[in-house]
């Protein structure tokens, strides 16, 4: 980062830079994965050790040591397994490809495809999601409100799409995607006002707006409530013309073109982030607050801005889930995917395209933990503890250099946040 | 910043022009809440009706009697319109000296007028709400006891969440396994040492930004509870059933009209919580670690030049803050319900640390803070019971209330309060 810091002559400034771009490039890369790696290390653990029969194995361990680690390892090859299985799937598409080589019909493939195609579905919302708080990073504000600015995004969209029957899918669709964009914007403008006029921190208002957001839907969703279905606590089913449609007509692939969207918003955030003169006054504000002051900026409009942006990728997180995929909302809609998006903001090095790859990362093992609690009787939870420890990892990468005995590079930095309660 | 602006002639007005500002937003909000009473209640009701609020209990611990509380509704409802209207008007003419505490005024006038205009023509028990007060007050109150510690050391806590949910759960494994909640408290309390421990290597030897330290291990409390409570509870009931501390009414103490069933008629829990305020009040000020504590967290470099332990007295308030923040959450538990559910705490843990901002990071106005989340929860939980004629608003909407406040209490009071000059700031030695 401090790049000016290279005096030296230009041949010699253009090696040092290569090299240190190539050891940026390392630390960008290796620290995240051997992150992702030990979480899922202590993951297995944790999964082994709760395990009765693997516990039952180690009290038995002088009389048989062997036994004991099999047990451990059957306990864990089991779920890790039925992770994989279940997320990527990739024997079976091994399988259904030689099938299809040897003349067979490609029915076999696409019932193969199932599993990944789902993990790319599971990724979508993660996407935005993590752009969200990404956003917020780049901004140095934390929001932690993604959870309930999808699900108002969710809602107003899914309202939207219910709500207007008789349209044409080229106005519906984009009105209830519009709706989900502007219902996040504002419920994640709300804590930027605070911030901005009051001084209030944003970590806290926005925890509270998030349960705010649970009692209001509580409200709207419980029977006889303004949008539950009849004796249901659940949303109306949206109609046809506002659903984003799925690509594939394989039973269980939800795989939709919501996909594309994110990749396009996430081109977009790049754009804005990286060649505008907003996105550089944003990063200016997020890396040195002072300077960012000194230099005229109005800090508090572009804190209302990339919170209100923030909230809108957040809202439309829960637009496309509900649109796409699940077709109305319910209690517990979000499911935990407000915590997800911090982790894997910090994955990424709240970068656009870090964000995407650690989406499709965490898609992958959101939608493999599935399968494990089905097949292996694993708490889906176990991701949450996961993505905690990914999170402590990326923060402090000293912990991951020192396990893994690696260098510290020059010039790294942290995000950091809590400055103050006031502003 | 606050130790930076203060240089220059223009940043001081500016801070002045600021401060000004902020009086007169406080004034209007007052003014807004006595409107409100107007609208919301008095218009609502007629002379005749009569509000009774019943002030001895129903337990078989029987205070000395006293009368019921009968009041004119109409009456009572515009002279509080009347308070709240005349403290909108000082705050926009002179200005309260202690504006946090006359908000607080403004909030316990506004929880009244709601729960008089509920009651007309009816009658309800106020001690019932208002014991019920005390003991919702009393895990938001050791949150913001757990902030209180850390900050005044200069470590943001905002893993309190976290570690009230591991306590929480704690607490009822092993109450349910040993069949002793004290032992349960007891777990629950090395539970919150570890998790302090935690927060205070990554924010002090790893020097991780302590947001997100906290809110790393907030994530790995609600993933490990949840985890444990699928893979054991569920499947075994036995280990989700804790029991619960009894109740004990202090003699004497408890026999106080009015207060005494209030106060002293709680469980263990809460006598530890009472306990925690005076011990930590007398400590922060009257003694070597309260002193140092403080030093620590307003200069940390003068604190080291004059000989102290920074990081020493950092680790130590920090673990003693997770410990803290666990008793609050094995309360949720073993001390109200007896059973753990998935995020039981429902955001107590911030809820709580806007009741240390409130408080001013003192232990007396935390907990004083505290009561005033407390009684809005109660007023939710109890009026429900006067049924849809006369309470209209459906009880999500009631639930809204302790986040609302909170939400205005970090939007009014902080910027008015003064936190610990270093809060939130990593030390690194020279």
């Amino acid at each position: 980062m401090d790049e000016s810091s290279v005096s030296a002559g230009a041949s010699e400034s253009s090696n040092v830079r290569s090299k240190k771009k190539s050891s940026n490039l390392t630390s960008a890369l290796v620290v995240p994965l051997l992150a992702v790696f030990t979480a899922l290390v202590i993951g297995a653990l944790l999964i082994a050790f709760t395990d009765p029969a693997v516990l039952t194995a180690w009290k038995n361990f002088f009389g048989d040591p062997m036994g004991a680690l099999t047990a451990t390892w059957n306990s864990i090859a089991v779920a890790y397994g039925a992770l994989l299985s279940g997320s990527l799937g990739l024997v079976e598409i091994w399988k259904a490809l030689g099938v299809w080589l040897h003349g067979g019909g490609t029915e076999a493939l696409s019932v193969a495809l199932v599993p990944l195609a789902e993990s790319l579905t599971t990724s979508v919302p993660f996407i935005f999601a993590g752009l969200a708080v990404a956003l917020g990073f780049q901004g140095g504000l934390f929001n932690i409100g993604v959870e309930g600015q999808l699900l108002v995004g969710a809602l107003s969209s899914v309202y939207v799409g219910y709500h207007f029957p008789g349209l044409p899918i080229y106005v519906h669709l984009p009105m209830a995607i519009m709706a989900g964009f502007i219902g996040g914007a504002i419920w994640g403008a709300i804590p930027g006002l605070l911030k901005a006029y009051t001084g209030g921190h944003e970590v806290i208002t926005t925890i509270m707006m998030n349960w705010i957001i649970i009692s209001i839907s509580a409200w709207l969703l419980k029977v006889g409530g303004p949008m539950s279905r009849g004796e249901l606590p659940i949303t109306p089913e949206v109609l046809p013309s506002a659903q984003i449609p799925q690509l594939f007509s394989t039973q269980g692939n939800r795989f939709h073109g919501g996909f594309f969207l994110a990749i396009v918003v996430a081109i977009l955030v790049y754009w804005l982030l990286y060649k505008s003169i907003k996105g550089f006054e944003i990063r200016m504000l997020g890396a040195n607050f002072k300077a960012a002051v000194y230099s005229g900026i109005n800090v508090k409009h572009l804190w209302v801005f990339v919170m209100a942006l923030s909230g809108a990728l957040a809202g439309l997180a829960g637009t496309v889930q509900a649109l796409a995929v699940d077709r109305w909302v319910g209690m517990g809609f979000s499911g935990g995917m407000g915590f997800d998006s911090i982790a894997l903001a910090l994955l990424g090095r709240s970068h656009p395209l870090g964000v995407v790859l650690a989406a499709l990362l965490f898609g992958t093992l959101r939608n493999g933990a599935t399968r494990m609690q089905s097949v292996a009787r694993i708490p889906i939870d176990i991701i949450t503890i996961v993505q905690a420890l990914v999170i402590v990892f990326i923060a402090a990468p000293e912990i991951i250099r020192w396990l893994y005995r690696l260098r510290q590079p020059e010039g790294e930095e942290t995000p950091v946040f809590s400055t103050n309660w006031g502003s | 910043m606050t130790a930076t602006t203060a240089n220059t002639q223009s940043d001081s007005m500016m801070a002045l022009k600021k401060e000004r500002r902020r009086a007169i937003a406080f004034g209007v909000f007052f003014l807004l809440v006595a409107a409100a009473i107007l609208v919301l209640f008095v218009i609502n009701t007629d002379n005749e009706m009569m509000s009774t609020l019943k002030l001895n209990p129903t337990t078989r611990n029987k205070p000395i009697h006293v009368p019921d509380l009968v009041l004119p509704t109409q009456l009572t409802l515009i002279v509080l319109f009347i308070i709240t209207g005349a403290m909108g008007a000082y705050q926009l003419g002179k200005g309260f000296k202690n504006a946090a505490t006359a908000l607080g005024v403004v909030f316990l006038i506004f929880i009244a007028a709601f729960l008089v205009w509920a009651t007309r023509n009816k009658a309800i028990n106020l001690l019932g709400i208002l014991s019920f007060t005390v003991a919702a007050a009393t895990p938001i109150a050791f949150a913001g006891l757990s902030g209180v510690i850390c900050e005044r050391s200069g470590v943001i806590n905002i893993a309190i969440e976290g570690q009230m949910l591991v306590g929480a759960m704690i607490a009822v494994l092993v109450a349910s396994v040993t069949d002793s909640q004290w032992l349960g408290l007891g777990v629950a309390i090395i539970s919150g040492a570890v998790l302090g421990a935690l927060l205070a290597v990554l924010a002090i030897r790893f020097l991780v930004d302590q947001i997100i330290a906290g809110v790393a291990i907030n994530i790995f409390g609600l993933g490990i509870t949840s985890f444990i409570s699928q893979r054991y509870m569920q499947p075994n009931p036995e280990l989700n059933t804790g029991g619960v501390f009894p109740k004990i009414a202090i003699p004497l103490l408890s026999k106080i009209p009015v207060i005494g069933p209030i106060f002293f008629n709680q469980n263990a829990i809460v006598y530890i919580l009472f306990a925690t305020v005076i011990v930590m009040h007398f400590m922060l000020w009257y003694t070597r670690w309260g002193l140092r504590t403080q030093a620590v967290g307003e200069h940390p470099r003068a604190a080291d030049t004059l000989g102290i332990n920074v990081f020493r007295i950092r680790y130590i308030n920090v673990i003693i803050g997770g410990m803290i923040a666990s008793i609050g959450g094995a309360y949720l538990t073993i001390g109200s319900v007896g059973r753990f559910d998935e995020n039981i705490t429902a955001g107590k843990g911030f809820i709580g640390l806007a009741a240390m901002i409130f408080g001013q990071w003192t232990p007396l106005g935390t907990y004083g803070a505290s009561l005033i989340f407390g009684f809005s929860d109660a007023l939710q939980a109890k009026l429900q019971i006067l049924g849809k004629v006369q309470v209209p608003i459906p009880s999500e909407w009631l639930l809204i209330l302790p986040y609302l406040i909170t939400i205005i209490v970090l939007a009014g009071v902080v910027g008015r309060t003064v936190p610990p000059a270093a809060d939130g700031q990593p030390y690194v030695k020279e």
